[in-house]
């Protein structure tokens, strides 16, 4: 009993964190039926984000006091820091493909390698300068009054907004390196997130001893996905989302703009991809190859819960969490020792990490076969129009 | 006065030419009414005064304005609501959330302007009674009337309706024409109609005639003679 309730317990620790980065590929696919590769990468920029607010907290003297809540900063950093990047994106590749899948799989491929050699060769404290620069030239347009960037003297003020998010960046750079010496120097090396006193060990329920970085996990998982369905389904931005994902080209004539939700919903889902990131940071170390091993699974969630399924992705996420564990850690043999000889020595074989995920995707793959549309088909009047 | 001017307008699909040289004028609280058989162009030149196509050549002005280089967001926002072919209503959005989506064209959109207008429910009473039904769920007629009030709710001041009897059954074809004739006396807004139903065309001041992509005849309505109908109307 014990030993299932710790591999749901696990199972469900990992889903929460497939759960979060499937929400925003779907969300993004969703609305603009693009099949962002890099997403796994924005979900790296957010484990280093992790990492970088860490050493911070640790190294600057001001911030030292606060060490125990770097945690909590580093999710909205990573929202951020994701966020931004996936915004440029959008803005410089995507924007333009729109219609064409086959080149935006390709270019955001191509994007997905772009970003992982660049946390290989630029040290960490150059690109958050490069982050902050981004933030501040694309927050400018919002921030500045309309009028003054209207015509030719527009475009020099908005010319002068990106010189100077470009010394701002530069600036921020210079200080991250000179203050925190790791930061300073590109390595390609894995680093590791260390968790704060008050978040290591467990908490003890009827003799189970449940991890409370999982814990954290699950808890932020919970928040997200509750905030991100009180948003889409309560807020203005919400419904316009909503309303551009289901028929653009009528929410365009009836006084939406489309581009504007394309950004927000674009941020919003790269954001979700950072805050994964933060989970993936406290399960184990983070290197410039981990979004990957992540991407395939948000795709298998996204395609097994069924396009703009809030339930079929929470159910599916979950589940291919909890078999992970499962099959991955052998705990199948553990559960049932009196296994029969030839049943045991192939869940044996299949008891590694890679292994476990050949077989979830067999398994997911023979169920498609039954449920093309996933686990919670569109139904209704207006599927068959 | 004219409200709503399109002159010398060239719209192509790729490289097939649709309209060729296209003048319409709309003046204000007017209803005009856009005839001709299937294929002639009347949709493509409804859809290129809202800006989802995008004209080579001419000219369209509202209010005095050139839109033409304005989005399709844009021009709703400064007064012009569509009623397309085929209604376009938001599927998985409650009828309520599409009224709603209706106010986006007003100053400050959805987040400033809470409240749908009763009036919608005396025009179409049966929108109240599904309010919280989902857009998509909905019959043709029905979906037709959403559309057509989701439109007012941005208190426009163009109306362009594209064949808003099409496949509806007669009696709430009926409702619709009412709906629209009440709307024209009580608010004063221009319409520009695309309809092939004879009844609904005799209720316009003026008439346009397509053909081959062109305006090729014009007039008051009640000068429509049989000759002109049955050239150009489909019955």
């Amino acid at each position: 009993m014990q030993l299932i309730i710790e591999s749901l317990f696990n199972g469900v620790a990992i889903g929460s964190v497939l759960l979060v980065a499937a929400l925003g590929l779907a969300i993004v696919f969703g609305l603009m039926g693009v099949i962002n590769l890099a997403h796994g990468e924005l979900m790296m920029l957010g484990a280093y984000s992790t990492y970088v607010t860490q050493l911070l907290f640790k190294q600057i003297p001001m911030l030292k006091p606060f060490y125990d809540i770097y945690v909590i900063v580093a999710i909205g950093i990573a929202f951020i820091v994701s966020g931004v990047v996936g915004i440029l994106l959008e803005r410089s590749i995507i924007k333009r493909l729109y219609g064409s899948p086959l080149e935006t799989l390709l270019a955001t491929w191509g994007v997905s390698l772009i970003l992982q050699q660049f946390v290989r060769s630029v040290p960490l404290a150059y690109g958050s300068g490069v982050v902050v620069a981004l933030l501040i030239a694309l927050s400018s347009p919002l921030l500045l009054p309309d009028d003054l960037l209207a015509g030719t003297k527009g475009k020099f003020i908005k010319a002068g907004t990106w010189f100077l998010s470009a010394i701002a960046g530069i600036t921020t750079g210079g200080i991250l390196s000179s203050l925190v010496s790791k930061l300073g120097r590109a390595s390609a090396r894995n680093v590791d997130v260390t968790a704060p006193s008050w978040m290591r060990g467990g908490i003890e329920v009827f003799g189970t001893t449940f991890p409370k970085t999982r814990l954290l996990i699950i808890l932020i998982t919970l928040i997200s996905v509750v905030l991100v369905s009180i948003f889409l389904s309560k807020s203005s931005w919400g419904i316009r989302i909503r309303a551009v994902t289901q028929n653009r080209s009528m929410s365009d004539c009836l006084g939406i703009s489309t581009e504007t939700v394309d950004v927000l919903t674009f941020g919003i889902g790269s954001g979700l991809a950072g805050v994964a990131g933060v989970a993936v940071s406290l399960l184990g170390s983070v290197g410039p190859n981990v979004g990957g091993s992540y991407i395939v699974g948000c795709f298998m969630v996204v395609v097994l819960g069924g396009v703009g399924n809030l339930l079929g992705t929470i159910i599916a996420s979950l589940s291919i969490g909890v078999m992970t564990d499962l099959i991955g850690a052998g705990r199948l043999l553990t559960i049932w020792p009196t296994m029969p000889s030839p049943l045991a020595s192939t869940i044996d074989f299949f008891a590694t990490t890679s292994m476990a995920r050949v077989m979830i995707f067999a398994l997911i793959v023979i169920f498609l076969q039954f449920r093309p549309a996933g686990l919670f088909p569109q139904k209704g009047r207006m599927v068959e129009s | 006065m004219t409200l709503l001017e399109v002159t010398g307008l060239n719209t192509y699909y790729g490289e097939s030419h649709i309209l060729r040289d296209v003048d319409i004028n709309l003046n204000k609280g007017e209803m005009v009414c856009l005839i001709g058989r299937n294929g002639v162009g009347k949709t493509t030149l409804l859809k290129s005064i809202i800006g989802l196509l995008k004209p080579r050549k001419g000219e369209i002005s509202f209010e005095g304005n050139s839109i033409i280089r304005k989005r399709p967001y844009q021009r709703a926002r400064s007064g012009i609501a569509y009623v397309p072919q085929g209604r376009e209503i938001i599927p998985y959005l409650t009828v309520e959330e599409n009224l709603n989506l209706g106010m986006e064209a007003l100053p400050g959109g959805i987040s400033k302007n809470k409240g749908i207008d009763p009036f919608i429910f005396d025009l179409f009473p049966i929108l109240q009674t599904f309010l919280y039904r989902k857009g998509g769920d909905l019959s043709g007629g029905q979906q037709q009337q959403l559309a057509i009030g989701r439109a007012l709710l941005g208190r426009p001041k163009v109306l362009l309706l594209d064949e808003p009897t099409e496949g509806i059954q007669p009696s709430i074809i009926q409702a619709i024409e009412s709906a629209v004739k009440t709307i024209i006396s009580e608010t004063g807004i221009s319409v520009l109609l695309v309809e092939q139903h004879l009844h609904f065309v005799r209720q316009a001041d003026r008439y346009y005639a397509m053909q081959r992509g062109g305006i090729v005849a014009s007039g008051q309505t009640k000068d429509l003679s049989k000759v002109v109908i049955e050239k150009f109307l489909s019955v």
